[in-house]
């Protein structure tokens, strides 16, 4: 299934920051066909450095960063459901972000971008969603920063969403999740290429964008993945080198996947991001987390993974509690998994088995209720 | 009681379940404490139209049930009630687990609060055939009702019928109806004796 990139553009967004952006382009991609009730379509958010292009084939032969869960009789399954994923605001995968030329300026925004939240990446997904003429979405789903969306999606627009699937997530950026997105920023910032943000027509700023990208990578993973994956095997050597080249095959790894990044993401876009991450409490700083849930009436699914200590298990399970103490309607299964926090993108077998039995149930609870 | 396509058909295997079923009124809000794999609660959401929620420890079961479309969540009966609020249920069902409970008269009494009515079913430990095997073999007794071995039994309280209906009495819980079976049969007459499972609504 080869899928397009499409894009809609609307004239302005308010954002939290108290700036309007205008124009504002968003890319998306679709899967599956909306039904003429317009009741079966399913929002997918992207985490962190994801992109819009969640399935199939793209033009270049890429498969979707989350395949193995959208597609026909899969966990998002497209013969049943509409599937669309956006690439975020403040993105570089074809949203408008601090690589987009300011048509006032000419030039690329860089950091006269404005920051950005969770919520506006929600707002600007829902005028998307009011574009294609969908009233109310089956569920809005997604894993990391996917989830902060679909939770951010339940609490500001409740009546658009009939169910809700945060999956490795949590309700508010913790201080070590704070900690790990400044180190990445700083070792951006602290590269000589980075020139303030103003690298756009020059060499990036990329030694610093894949140290970034080093400390995500270690974070995504678990003691005991990197263990089985790398031990301490040394990298076409049988000897230590005894200099600062690559001895161990971790290094060989992280270096690799730190360069790769370079070519597809843009380092500012970096920083606005994590900004965003950083910036996301659903509560708005009181911390009451049950005020936040009080006029939802969304069906939950929460689901985390047991190796995952970005965002571990606990953040979860105190959404969870909250959603009890209000009586909502919330499933959450701790899947055992040795992937870390990648385990939503790559340890699919026992999500797919969730999703799968959830979307039923709620694609009937909301046929039942629009009887 | 029909078998559907939610795959409830092995309902019918749990005679606890069959009178659990029974006495649930249609449309309700039920929570189902140790729920497994929610067979009982898709059945009651499928065939009474009851808001089901349940709680499971094991993730394996926990999975099971959301994927058959019960919003269960993984959970320790133990601590678990505590966050919901007074009376959030019409009905709260624990089946087969009151002796696998740390602290039962805890999880009583919290049944009680969060629910309406609670729904309690177990093995009688008075059975003739458990005091037979402890009288004769002078071991842990294991029977058919109690299989296991002492050292590896999920069963840490034992009680009889007499003794929840002691324990009702004293903490002042209103037994509304009592059930004893034997196999699938009702039991009328010394059940104490003759039951293998009891099943009470009490509140």
């Amino acid at each position: 299934m080869v899928v397009e990139t499409q894009t809609a553009r609307f004239d302005s967004i308010p954002l939290d920051c108290g700036a309007t952006l205008s124009p504002v382009e968003i890319a998306y991609e679709t899967y599956g066909k909306l039904n003429a009730a317009g009741s079966n379509a399913i929002l997918i958010g992207h985490a962190f450095t994801g992109d819009a292009h969640a399935a199939g084939i793209s033009h270049e032969g890429k498969p979707g960063w989350w395949d193995s869960m959208i597609g026909p009789g899969k966990g998002f399954d497209t013969d049943r459901y509409f599937i669309i994923c956006s690439n975020v605001l403040g993105g570089c995968q074809g949203t408008t972000g601090p690589g987009t030329i300011n048509p006032a300026t000419g030039v690329p925004y860089a950091m006269s971008f404005p920051v950005i939240t969770i919520r506006d990446i929600v707002r600007l997904q829902k005028m998307l969603v009011d574009s294609l003429g969908i009233t109310k979405l089956l569920s809005v789903a997604g894993g990391s920063m996917g989830g902060m969306q679909a939770l951010e999606w339940a609490v500001t627009f409740p009546e658009m969403v009939w169910s809700a699937i945060p999956i490795a997530t949590t309700w508010r950026h913790s201080a070590q999740q704070i900690a790990f997105n400044e180190v990445g920023r700083q070792a951006i910032m602290a590269d000589p290429d980075w020139a303030e943000g103003e690298y756009y027509d020059k060499k990036p700023p990329a030694r610093g964008l894949s140290v970034a990208r080093m400390v995500g990578h270690i974070t995504y993973m678990s003691d005991e993945s990197m263990r089985e994956k790398f031990g301490r095997r040394l990298r076409e050597k049988e000897k230590f080198g005894f200099d600062f080249g690559v001895d161990f095959e971790v290094e060989s790894y992280l270096r690799y996947r730190g360069n790769q990044f370079v070519s597809r993401f843009d380092a500012n876009s970096y920083l606005y991001i994590t900004k965003a991450l950083d910036y996301f409490d659903l509560t708005n700083g009181t911390g009451h987390l049950v005020d936040a849930f009080r006029s939802v009436e969304t069906r939950f699914l929460v689901i985390s993974f047991t190796s995952d200590w970005l965002y571990p298990s606990y953040q979860s399970q105190e959404i969870v509690r909250v959603l009890r103490r209000i009586n909502g309607d919330v499933a959450y299964c701790d899947l055992q998994s040795n992937y870390g926090h990648d385990a939503f993108l790559v340890d699919v077998a026992e999500q797919t088995e969730l999703v799968r039995g959830f979307l039923e149930s709620t694609a009937r609870v909301a046929a039942e209720a629009g009887q | 009681m029909t078998v559907n396509s939610n795959g409830t058909s092995s309902l019918l295997m749990r005679p606890d379940f069959k009178i659990i079923a029974e006495i649930i009124q249609p449309g309700t809000k039920v929570l189902d404490l140790g729920c497994g794999e929610g067979l009982l609660l898709a059945w009651l959401a499928a065939n009474k139209k009851v808001l089901a929620r349940g709680v499971e420890i094991e993730a394996s079961n926990v999975r099971k049930a959301i994927a058959r479309g019960v919003s269960a969540y993984q959970g320790d009966i133990d601590e678990g009630l505590a966050d919901y609020p007074d009376k959030a249920f019409d009905y709260v069902i624990l089946s087969q687990t009151l002796q696998e409970t740390r602290a039962p008269l805890q999880v009583l009494t919290e049944m009680l609060r969060v629910g309406r009515k609670a729904i309690i079913s177990f093995p009688n430990f008075g059975h003739w055939t458990v005091r037979m095997a402890m009288l004769f073999s002078g071991q842990a007794p294991k029977t058919d009702l109690f299989p296991y071995d002492w050292y590896d039994s999920p069963n840490i309280h034992f009680l009889s019928i007499n003794d929840f209906e002691d324990l009702c009495r004293k903490n002042g819980f209103p037994i509304e109806r009592r059930y004893f079976l034997s196999g699938e049969k009702k039991v009328n007459w010394l059940p104490n004796l003759r039951g293998q499972t009891a099943v009470f609504l009490v509140g």
